[in-house]
């Protein structure tokens, strides 16, 4: 009997010691995300540090583009290669709404501002999707030709609509969001009153209208990196990018471009975690997002990249450029400059209308 | 001399007959050959046919409604939009009970993306009312659970209620109906034991109430991998209990159950004496007025089948209206436009790609080896080049800041005010798609034409043609087999080209191809790129169909 227990407990160790390292966590991990100076700033900030504090190999993926659809892919094919995945908040309500993004629990799964504010009050109405976690603010807004536009060079966002003051071509998104609410705040909707007129077919129509009055002056863009691009070639004397692009071009290229940072719209881009991991990989990518989104950590990428952290508590702590030295705070689009009017990215109505007005706005551009 | 008097058959050697014998020779053949094709057959049809066959059934496929709504739909169906009114009580009944489990699978959010496609407004719809669905009869939930000090906040009774003891015979052909609709909705393996069957004679008096426990016992044990009897069952079934022993007759139903709980069920439906009985449709035009929209209601309705012809018609620029198929706004068209446009271009492509090629063909076939091998080379050298690369060229060779243009403006040709616009239209697509896809032209032609024998040009001239005469007549009717292949292969390509048209096309040089790129990577409407996918297919086939008819596929040669 005892010969028995004790082979049974030798059985019950040996089957355990396996297990209890299998529930620990993989140590390897791949991180997708969008390429460029943005992954850069997020491996020299995160994926760095943590590596050398845990030995874990990271594979970094730049696919973040088509993530909604290759992680669907991924799911009914039953292999989900992918960790951690940056997405944009849209894209991350997608994926949560398809089942194909894990929900994380702020409180339970992430650190808590150093004063002790809980993660979930430290991103407060950031956290837009029960799936997302938030890691920057950005905004897209315009950058102008300094040498190409005049004496007086362009302020407000309604100059991008005035041919005759700021003649010559701009570039804009081909897409309907953020061109829809500029051209109606620029025919005289009231800021507040927007959504409530683009939910109508008439509301669509005059925005589209205003957009006719310049599109012949249009150069429309698909990639990030198009205006940057056009404005260093001076194809353009002004186009809608993402700020820190901008930044780029300004800053480290030394282009003659200047921002225009009225009514920029801001959107947010963060992490999320696809759902069906093992557990394994799931303690990684958790222990991992825990690690890269705590207050000091995001403020350290505004250190590479000029993109607002997206905790309260980080703010405070932005400081220099790593190679530039320069304040990054005056160049983040959540300073108080630079925010006198701004838009949020209204989630919801573009999760209903996106397709609709889509189909619209591609029906006019083909016209 | 004998064997040849001899009447019947022929023998092979070994004395069967020599045909039978011949044909299995034959057929041992054939399957020798099949085997060794057998890798890449089997290769091509995994790798390549299967998954665009699944991809094109996408186009057809509509599952999601009624595998998610799968009793909606059925209540629905009686429902006649015409009459301008929301469905009544009974289908609103059934959505609640579709909409909550669904909603704990997490997948009406899914089926609000697949309907907000058609119709604007449900994927909030969805979303929304699936976080607020507990506000529904939760007056009543919390009645039934204070009543007798919390007596049906015990899961163990519940499961005895539900089970009817020990003694009492089970329902198992509910069970099985709700493995059904449970696999269906979450495409999970259902078929394991759960532990629970439910009691025939609750699922008899109280049938409502016995498939919301029966829906909940599956989802724990099978989803949540938990054990049913120590779960507190959902509000489902707390307001299944409410409704059935309000509704008329329910009083004599609950006297007349004598299973295990009756006094406590008893207590709780006494508790219920001050509510009034729950209204699923007032509730649900409570959590979001959208519900009363006739408009939502007939697109769950249209879409109901589990085929649809719904994305077919969105590729031609129809939809399903109220009577069958109908043209779509005209500010929504968009599609024909591209499907002609990419014919078109393709077309002019093709041509251009066969006045430049051919020349460079002829030259590369009559020059000596030499320096045909050195000019075969520069053909080729885009080849190695990466597409992308070759595109970005083209860019900064045709905006208006770039080379061609200041060039332009340098010699004075061009006014500095007034370049060229020679890119983001259909002409910079033409252009750049011509070199790009010019190499697949000339290659065809030049082996075609390297077997013109050029004693045939030299015969004619000697009898007294024209340079002219000797080549329309004599050598250009021998390299149309080489034009052929060239143009089916550069019309083929460049019909399904995106990334050129992408880069360099604007808005006016943009492909179908382009759309269906859309909507596979940013709108996730599957379904309508693989329907457009299919037209192209099918539109490409039939060209080849028309080129066999008209010129004959014998007459294509690669070489």
């Amino acid at each position: 009997m005892k010969l028995r227990n004790l082979t049974a407990l030798a059985a019950t160790t040996a089957l355990c010691a396996p297990l209890a390292f299998a529930a620990d966590m993989a140590d390897e991990m791949t991180i997708v995300s969008w390429g460029g100076a943005y992954s850069n700033s997020q491996i020299k900030a995160y994926s760095e540090p943590y590596a050398e504090k845990t030995g874990v190999t990271i594979i970094n993926d730049e696919s973040s583009a088509e993530a909604v659809a290759k992680l669907r892919a991924m799911n009914e094919a039953g292999n989900v290669t992918w960790d951690v995945v940056d997405v944009v908040a849209a894209d991350a309500m997608r994926l949560c709404d398809e089942g194909l993004a894990m929900e994380i629990d702020p409180d339970e799964h992430l650190a808590a501002a150093p004063d002790g504010t809980s993660a979930e009050d430290d991103f407060g109405d950031l956290l837009v999707s029960d799936c997302f976690i938030p890691q920057i603010v950005y905004s897209t807004t315009f950058g102008y030709r300094t040498d190409l536009v005049g004496d007086t060079p362009p302020s407000k966002i309604c100059d991008v609509f005035d041919l005759e003051a700021y003649p010559g071509k701009r570039a804009l998104e081909k897409r309907p969001i953020n061109n829809m609410e500029w051209a109606l705040l620029c025919d005289g909707v009231a800021k507040e009153d927007v959504y409530d007129v683009l939910e109508t077919e008439e509301g669509q129509e005059q925005a589209l209208a205003k957009l006719d009055t310049i599109k012949d002056s249009v150069i429309w863009w698909s990639a990030g990196a198009d205006t940057p691009q056009l404005l260093a070639d001076g194809e353009v004397v002004m186009g809608s990018t993402y700020n820190g692009r901008l930044f780029s071009v300004i800053e480290e290229q030394k282009q003659p471009v200047a921002m225009l940072w009225d009514a920029q719209v801001f959107d947010l881009d963060g992490w999320i975690i696809p759902a069906g991991l093992s557990d394994e990989r799931k303690a990684r990518a958790l222990d991992y997002i825990y690690f890269a989104t705590d207050t000091q950590r995001l403020a350290d990428q505004a250190k590479y990249i000029s993109y607002g952290p997206a905790r309260a508590s980080s703010a405070p702590l932005v400081g220099q450029h790593a190679e530039l030295g320069i304040d990054m705070a005056p160049h983040m689009p959540t300073d108080p400059n630079n925010a006198q009017n701004t838009f949020l990215y209204n989630y919801e109505f573009w999760a209903d209308y996106r397709d609709d007005i889509d189909a619209k706005f591609q029906a006019w551009l083909a016209k | 001399m004998s064997d040849t008097t001899q009447s019947g058959p022929v023998l092979a050697a070994d004395g069967t007959p020599l045909k039978r014998s011949l044909a299995r020779a034959l057929r041992m053949q054939k399957v020798r050959a099949l085997m060794l094709i057998a890798p890449l057959l089997i290769f091509i049809l995994l790798t390549f046919i299967l998954p665009i066959a699944d991809m094109l059934f996408r186009s057809v496929e509509n599952r999601i409604v009624s595998d998610t709504l799968s009793e909606t739909v059925v209540t629905l169906r009686d429902w006649d939009p015409i009459t301008g009114e929301a469905p009544d009580e009974a289908v609103f009944e059934s959505l609640y009970y579709d909409m909550f489990v669904a909603a704990e699978a997490k997948e009406h959010t899914k089926l609000g993306t697949r309907l907000n496609y058609e119709q604007t407004g449900i994927s909030s719809l969805f979303r929304s009312s699936g976080r607020k669905l507990d506000d529904i009869g939760e007056d009543h939930v919390k009645a039934l659970e204070k009543a007798g000090d919390g007596a049906l906040k015990d899961e163990a009774l519940w499961f005895e209620i539900m089970t009817g003891g020990s003694s009492g015979a089970g329902d198992s052909a509910l069970l099985e109906a709700q493995r059904t609709k449970m696999a269906q909705l979450t495409g999970e393996d259902f078929s394991a034991d759960i532990g629970f069957v439910p009691g025939a004679e609750i699922s008899d008096l109280f049938p409502r109430m016995a498939m919301a426990y029966t829906d909940f016992a599956l989802f724990t044990a099978v989803m949540d991998e938990d054990t049913v009897s120590e779960e507190d069952p959902w509000e489902t079934v707390f307001v299944a209990f409410a409704q059935e022993v309000q509704a008329p007759g329910g009083a004599e139903k609950l006297a007349a159950y004598t299973g295990p709980g009756a006094a406590e069920l008893t207590a709780a439906a006494e508790a219920l004496a001050g509510l009034e009985p729950v209204s699923f449709k007032a509730s649900f035009l409570d959590l979001d007025e959208d519900w009363g929209d006739v408009g939502n209601w007939r697109t769950i309705q249209t879409y109901s089948p589990t085929y649809t012809s719904g994305y077919f018609l969105n590729s031609i620029d129809m939809q399903k209206g109220t009577d069958g198929a109908e043209a779509r706004p005209e500010n929504q068209q968009i599609y024909i436009t591209l499907f002609k446009r990419t014919m078109f271009m393709s077309l002019v492509i093709t041509a251009s790609c066969i006045v430049l090629g051919y020349p460079v063909a002829w030259i590369l076939a009559n020059l000596p080896t030499r320096s045909a091998n050195l000019l075969m080379i520069l053909v080729l050298l885009p080849f190695w080049t990466s597409l992308l690369v070759r595109t970005s060229a083209w860019k900064v060779m045709l905006q208006q800041q770039g080379v061609i243009n200041d060039v332009l403006v340098w010699l004075g040709l061009v006014a500095d005010d007034a370049r060229l616009v020679m890119i983001n239209n259909q002409f910079g697509t033409i252009v750049a798609m011509t070199h790009i896809l010019l190499p697949f032209m000339i290659l065809p032609m030049y082996s075609v034409m390297q077997t013109i024998n050029p004693t045939y040009l030299r015969a004619a001239k000697s009898l007294g043609a024209t340079n002219w005469t000797a080549f329309w007549r004599v050598y250009f009717p021998q390299s149309v087999p080489g034009i052929g292949a060239g143009s089916i292969l550069v019309f083929i390509l460049s019909i399904g080209y995106y990334i050129t048209p992408e880069i360099v096309g604007g808005t006016k040089g943009v492909f179908i191809s382009n759309r269906i790129a859309y909507h596979i990577s940013s709108s996730l409407n599957w379904g309508l790129a693989a329907a457009l996918g299919t037209i192209l297919l099918a539109v490409v086939l039939l060209l080849y169909w028309a080129y066999d008819k008209i010129v004959g596929i014998d007459n294509v040669k690669l070489g």
